[in-house]
């Protein structure tokens, strides 16, 4: 069965795209390929010119859930990557309490992830997904399973994470206002198989502020997004 | 109005003591002979009057029934992550489990003793039997629980195999291995037991079955008594081990 045919669109250095489709579209489908975590049947990605055909030690990855270890602290999470590449030096301690200290979760190095709420278990994911300085950081759904004003937050602390880490953000979801509020770019995904069935160009200043998601210009795009997946005429 | 931590604590003790007054009021408004049903106060003063014998007994169930464990633990374990790792294992070596366990203990301790002879290492054995299934079980169980999304995220950082297993597979299965060992140190001191009535020249199984045949009532439940403690100590030990190794887990799980 074919999921997704014929996709193709290029991301830019620095640039937060967001996959948007309806549920089973295929885009975590094809948020793995990109990382490396499944095969396509066919076609190929490449990132700077180089084919993707496994998991890329310079990539990211944060998914729906937290997948945080319930023995480990919240430090010890941080830094499992580093422990995986054989990196867990005082280095890389300093600089996940630098991460955590920018996500707001200073004082909680010590606790277990079942003492934090689900918010504060999808900050501790996304300080371990930027440890390792990824180029390219991969978000398949983060905030799927959060509260609205909670996952509003967590859209604002994403975009001044990005600031001040300068990853490349390509993210998944199927929030048509999260994915205007994100992004520099939408791709919209169609039903299966998944083609491409609009691209926009965000084209808001950020920093964003929540007051431009009621300005003209946000609900215009929202409206073309939601003509494109066939919800709005 | 006690909070409930108090009553936690108060209520178990109130149901043994109301249980210990109508045991104690049966034996003597009906005049029960000690050698029928001894009343608690009989087993009592027996226990403290003969409890340098007691102790003296004690120590080589106690020392059967660990070690009997212990082994259980050392070999149930690696077994079990072979058992989970590779599917060849897992097919050649699980019915043959399945089979063991189905084997009566009580059955096979008479082999076990003419293999071992009358000392310690035929109610270790035993012991080890015993306990052996539930860790092996439940460890596999757990190894092969690892939640797939922390599998997913150890593959998108290319740990090696021994990483996945050492950091991930292992400790997410800790608390399924210490529901297996809490149920397999019970199970041991059962073990030691059987063993022990079996054929033994020491042992509170030993002294329990020897009091008895002489009709010391009162001698007999309270070797049984000091037996019941073994095991809840014993258990309570593993509980302890479990605490102090995953303090994630909470006490909310017990």
């Amino acid at each position: 069965m074919v999921a997704i045919a014929n996709i193709s669109f290029d991301l830019q250095a620095g640039q937060l795209v967001t996959l948007l489709g309806p549920s089973g579209c295929g885009k975590t489908t094809f948020l793995k390929i990109v990382g490396g975590l499944s095969r396509a049947s066919g076609g190929t990605v490449q990132i700077n010119g180089v084919d993707v055909d496994g998991p890329q030690p310079d990539f990211g990855i944060a998914f729906q859930q937290s997948n945080l270890m319930p023995w480990r602290t919240v430090l010890q999470n941080v830094l499992f990557p580093m422990e995986i590449r054989g990196e867990n030096d005082a280095a890389a301690s300093g600089r996940a309490m630098e991460l955590l200290a920018l996500v707001g979760l200073q004082g909680f190095e010590k606790s277990y992830p079942a003492q934090l709420s689900g918010g504060m278990q999808q900050r501790v994911a996304l300080c371990r997904a930027l440890i390792h300085r990824p180029k390219l950081l991969l978000m398949d759904e983060p905030f799927g399973a959060l509260d609205e004003l909670t996952r509003m937050e967590m859209q604002d602390l994403l975009l001044n994470v990005r600031v001040s880490t300068g990853a490349t953000v390509m993210f998944v979801t199927h929030s048509i206002s999260e994915a205007v509020y994100l992004s520099d770019k939408v791709v919209i995904f169609s039903k299966r198989p998944a083609v491409i069935a609009d691209m926009l160009e965000v084209g808001l200043p950020y920093p964003r502020t929540p007051e431009i998601r009621y300005s003209a210009d946000f609900t215009a795009l929202e409206h073309r997004a939601g003509r494109a997946l066939g919800i709005t005429r | 109005m006690m909070s409930r931590q108090v009553q936690r604590v108060v209520y178990p003790f109130v149901g043994l003591f109301a249980i210990l007054v109508l045991w104690q009021a049966y034996t003597q408004f009906f005049g029960i002979s000690r050698i029928v049903l001894p009343s608690p106060t009989d087993i009592f003063w027996a226990s403290v009057a003969r409890r340098d014998l007691l102790l003296h007994e004690t120590w080589p169930t106690l020392l059967e029934s660990i070690l009997g464990f212990a082994l259980a633990v050392v070999i149930g374990v690696p077994l079990a992550v072979g058992v989970a790792n590779s599917r060849t294992l897992n097919l050649a070596l699980y019915p043959i489990l399945i089979a063991t366990q189905s084997v009566p203990k009580v059955a096979i301790a008479p082999i076990i003793l003419v293999w071992f002879g009358l000392g310690m290492e035929s109610k270790l054995a035993i012991a080890f039997l015993v306990g052996f299934f539930p860790i092996v079980v439940d460890t596999a169980t757990g190894l092969r629980a690892t939640p797939a999304g922390l599998l997913e995220l150890a593959y998108a950082l290319r740990a090696s195999p021994f990483q996945v297993f050492a950091k991930v597979q292992f400790p997410a299965a800790l608390p399924f291995i210490f529901s297996g060992a809490k149920v397999a140190v019970t199970l041991a001191v059962i073990g030691a037991v059987i063993g022990e009535f079996v054929g033994s020249v020491g042992g509170l199984g030993n002294l329990l079955l020897t009091a008895n045949s002489q009709l010391d009532g009162p001698l007999a439940w309270a070797a049984l008594i000091w037996l019941s403690v073994l095991g809840i100590a014993l258990f309570a030990a593993v509980v302890a081990v479990e605490k102090l190794m995953i303090p994630w887990a909470g006490s909310g799980q017990h």
